[in-house]
């Protein structure tokens, strides 16, 4: 492919080609298949809708697209039906008999199923409650293309933001606009792009390198995944657009081996993008030429470290580096290189083809833009979503999220992963970005959003947390080795009951010294869930300590198993299931429990059909 | 296990499809984590000896690749099971009770975490985070995710990869 022109021939094909359904009355039915929809069956949803559609007769009246994920997870799988002319109907929790009638009345009959469907009233997708509140640039494609095929992308104006950087820009106006959009990375730190690019840019060596960072290792944050599994051309594009900036021919993406599905989508990505001629030698006939090479990570966290990731990229040990130098100066084997994360790249093209006025129009004063979230825990709507930077996280929890579990109350959604803290209830109004989120205590991170119930334990909660970091931590330096250590014995020993009034204190000197001393973001950020959960939950820490209680009831050893005399049948399955010996009692009388013995293991408390058993 | 007979065709043999990944990469800089993923994927595991053997090939010392192969947690120095049982214990997983789904596994095939069942066919594993968090609390079997897991589901996925 050489020219704009060329572009525009497989963009028109693909509008005629359904164009062409349309005027034929050809339905589609779009069966989504990202890793939450597989995992939901979605692999056996659309073997039955083939069937089905054989057995009825209907595969030439009918088109089967397998596309991503629409970031609706509690709602997996999904299966979108549109018949020309009508409005496209989106169905939830689809089975696989399910689907074989859909097939049967929606298409045979024209009459879609309404007891199954998201919006039964036809509604558009974005008017939806789910979407009514959100701001989909990242997410714009996932759930509507099939990841598959280029053309899709192309049809979708994909790859004319490179055709445009390329023809008619020269790289430092590639760079001016993404300076004055105002774009942050999305990976954590939030460094202004277009300042990391020039820097970059300014180096003058033959050999520089573009980075993508695909280990997203927060625990809870899966939107890198769903978009390299729902629009892996994004990324390429923008790296592309990227090398063309900095004058860089080569690319890596650093993609987490966990991540099965999307490795596998973007190899076929950029074979299909070499096969065209967006990637690879003379792109689009210019002097740009650029290639992408996949390094796959191996299962260790602190490669999301900007350096690490580079040292593992260089096929050695994932450990940090000193900087500066930093890595736009030496970076990837010593050579300017930038890095950027996969929700940062999958902006670029629509900041080049929309301009920079476009995208600084939203958002806050220091926050452009959007952010996508995954919403994860105890909340109804779990899922992928993208709202404008500054949307309040009540808006999030209540109006797309749909509020707590079993209308349990809310205690604190945890974003930022393993370097961020605790949002509490007397911050739900606070505009989400970059600054506000440190100013309360926690940070963006890669955006996973994770909800928290009156049921959490939030010591708990940093133990778990400073279990993770003391596991991840490299070994290189001291401070992150032994400090997460000392401050993981510390918290375990909290929740075991036994706390010491001291605890505290010394917690919250580790906690600076680690800060301070640690060689990388890992050791540096590592004491935050601690931090934040001692400024808004101190209350929970001295019940423990002090009291020698948990008030979630979650902490094992600090709960205590009694049976309620009136309710005790005397049926003696608690006798009989405890694994220590610990209930006595004569049949069809109420049995007790002796506290010396009791394990706390909870098996009692599970086996009562009678609720006799209470834990405090 | 060792070639014992000392004859050069039963080692090279062996090592065939290690020669096979590396020539693959020949000539690549930082191809080391590509290749042992791929020696791995051949024979489920890395011994020292697969390790010395691509040392020599690659012209590095032995300490360089086990130092790699050390460090990640992909790698594997000793044999697994047939089936790999990872339950994720990332933050939304272990807020919605996945420690709970990994106590239920230990229980019913009687090992401890990373552990393999001395019929070879299931390795207990505990993992940081799949991304599908929406889906907790979840586990991996091979390649294949599930979701929203609940105590009772532990025998009947057990039992599911027992028979193949």
């Amino acid at each position: 492919m050489k020219s704009i022109q060329e572009l525009m021939q497989i963009k028109e094909k693909i509008e005629n080609v359904a164009a062409e359904r349309n005027k034929r009355g050809i339905a589609t039915i779009a069966v989504h298949m990202g890793t939450c929809g597989i995992a939901n069956g979605a692999l056996n949803v659309l073997s039955a809708v083939e069937e089905e559609l054989k057995l009825q007769k209907l595969t030439d009246k009918v088109a089967v697209i397998k596309s991503g994920c629409p970031g609706l997870c509690f709602d997996e799988p999904l299966v979108t039906v549109s018949i020309p002319g009508k409005a496209s109907y989106i169905y939830r929790k689809v089975s696989p008999e399910n689907a074989k009638k859909i097939v049967a009345q929606h298409i045979g009959n024209n009459q879609p199923v309404t007891e199954w469907l998201i919006n039964a009233a036809g509604e558009k997708f974005e008017e939806i409650n789910y979407l009514k509140y959100q701001k989909r640039i990242v997410l714009a494609n996932c759930g509507f293309i099939d990841p598959e095929k280029i053309e899709e992308y192309i049809a979708r104006d994909g790859y004319f933001a490179l055709a445009k950087s390329i023809k008619e820009m020269q790289p430092a106006d590639v760079i001016d606009i993404i300076k004055k959009s105002g774009l942050r990375g999305r990976g954590g730190a939030g460094f202004p792009t277009g300042m990391k690019w020039e820097f970059a840019y300014k180096q003058n060596n033959p050999q520089k390198y573009v980075l993508c960072n695909a280990d997203e290792g927060d625990p809870g944050a899966f939107m890198d995944r769903s978009v390299l599994e729902g629009d892996p051309h994004s990324v390429l594009e923008a790296m592309a657009i990227a090398g063309y900036a900095i004058g860089s021919n080569q690319g890596y993406i650093y993609v987490r081996a966990e991540y099965p599905i999307a490795v596998e989508r973007v190899g076929n990505a950029i074979k299909q993008a070499r096969e065209m001629g967006l990637l690879g030698k003379n792109i689009l006939g210019s002097d740009f030429s650029f290639d992408i090479d996949i390094r796959l990570g191996a299962g260790a966290f602190v490669c999301g470290e900007e350096t690490a990731l580079m040292t593992s990229v260089e096929g050695k040990r994932g450990e940090p580096r000193y900087r500066p130098p930093f890595p736009a100066i030496a970076g990837l084997w010593g050579k300017p290189t930038i890095l950027n994360n996969v929700e940062t790249y999958a902006n670029i093209h629509h900041i080049i083809l929309k301009g920079w006025e476009w995208f600084a129009s939203m958002g806050t004063e220091k926050s452009k833009g959007t952010k996508v979230f995954a919403l994860a825990g105890k909340i109804n709507n779990t899922g992928l979503i993208e709202v404008p930077m500054g949307t309040t996280l009540r808006t999030i929890l209540y109006e797309i999220g749909g509020g707590i579990q079993n209308g349990k109350k809310f205690k604190a959604a945890q974003t930022g992963g393993p370097s961020g803290g605790c949002i509490s209830a007397e911050n739900l109004d606070t505009p989400i970005d970059y600054d506000n989120l440190i100013a309360i205590g926690s940070m963006m991170g890669s955006g996973g959003l994770i909800v928290m119930d009156e049921n959490t334990c939030m010591v708990d909660i940093a133990r778990f947390f400073l279990e993770f970091t003391q596991d991840e931590s490299c070994g290189k330096c001291p401070p992150c080795r032994i400090g997460t250590k000392r401050m993981l014995e510390t918290l375990t020993r909290i929740t075991e009951g036994k706390g010491k009034p001291e605890d505290l204190e010394n917690l919250r000197t580790l906690a600076v010294t680690i800060k301070n001393a640690s060689f990388c973001g890992l050791g540096q950020t590592s004491p935050n869930p601690v931090l934040s959960t001692m400024r808004y939950f101190m209350n929970e820490y001295e019940a423990h300590i002090h009291d020698r209680t948990c008030p979630s009831g979650i902490c094992k050893s600090l709960l205590n198993y009694s049976i309620i005399k009136e309710k005790c049948t005397g049926c003696g399955v608690c006798s009989r299931n405890c694994p220590v010996g610990a209930i006595s009692g004569k049949v069809k009388e109420p049995h007790v429990i002796d506290a010396e013995k009791c394990t706390k293991c909870g098996t009692c408390f599970d086996k009562c059909k009678f609720k006799a058993i209470v834990r405090q | 296990m060792n070639c014992q007979c000392k004859c050069s065709s039963g080692k090279e043999e062996k090592y065939a499809p290690i020669d096979r990944v590396i020539e693959k990469y020949q000539g690549q800089e930082g191809a080391l984590i590509p290749i042992l993923h791929q020696v791995q994927q051949v024979y489920g595991y890395l011994p020292e000896d697969i390790q010395a053997y691509i040392a020599e090939k690659l012209g590095v010392s032995l300490s360089e690749v086990y130092g790699v192969v050390s460090f990640y947690a992909l790698f594997t120095t000793v044999p697994k099971g047939k089936h790999r049982l990872s339950i994720c214990l990332g933050t939304a997983c272990y807020v919605k009770g996945s420690g709970e789904i990994l106590a239920e596994f230990e229980k019913k095939l009687n090992i401890k975490v990373g552990e393999t069942t001395p019929d070879g066919l299931f390795t207990l594993e505990a993992c940081r985070c799949l991304g599908a968090c929406g889906l907790a609390p979840v586990m991996m079997v091979d390649e294949d995710v599930h979701g929203r897991l609940v105590a009772d589901d532990v025998p009947k996925i057990i039992n599911k990869y027992k028979g193949n």
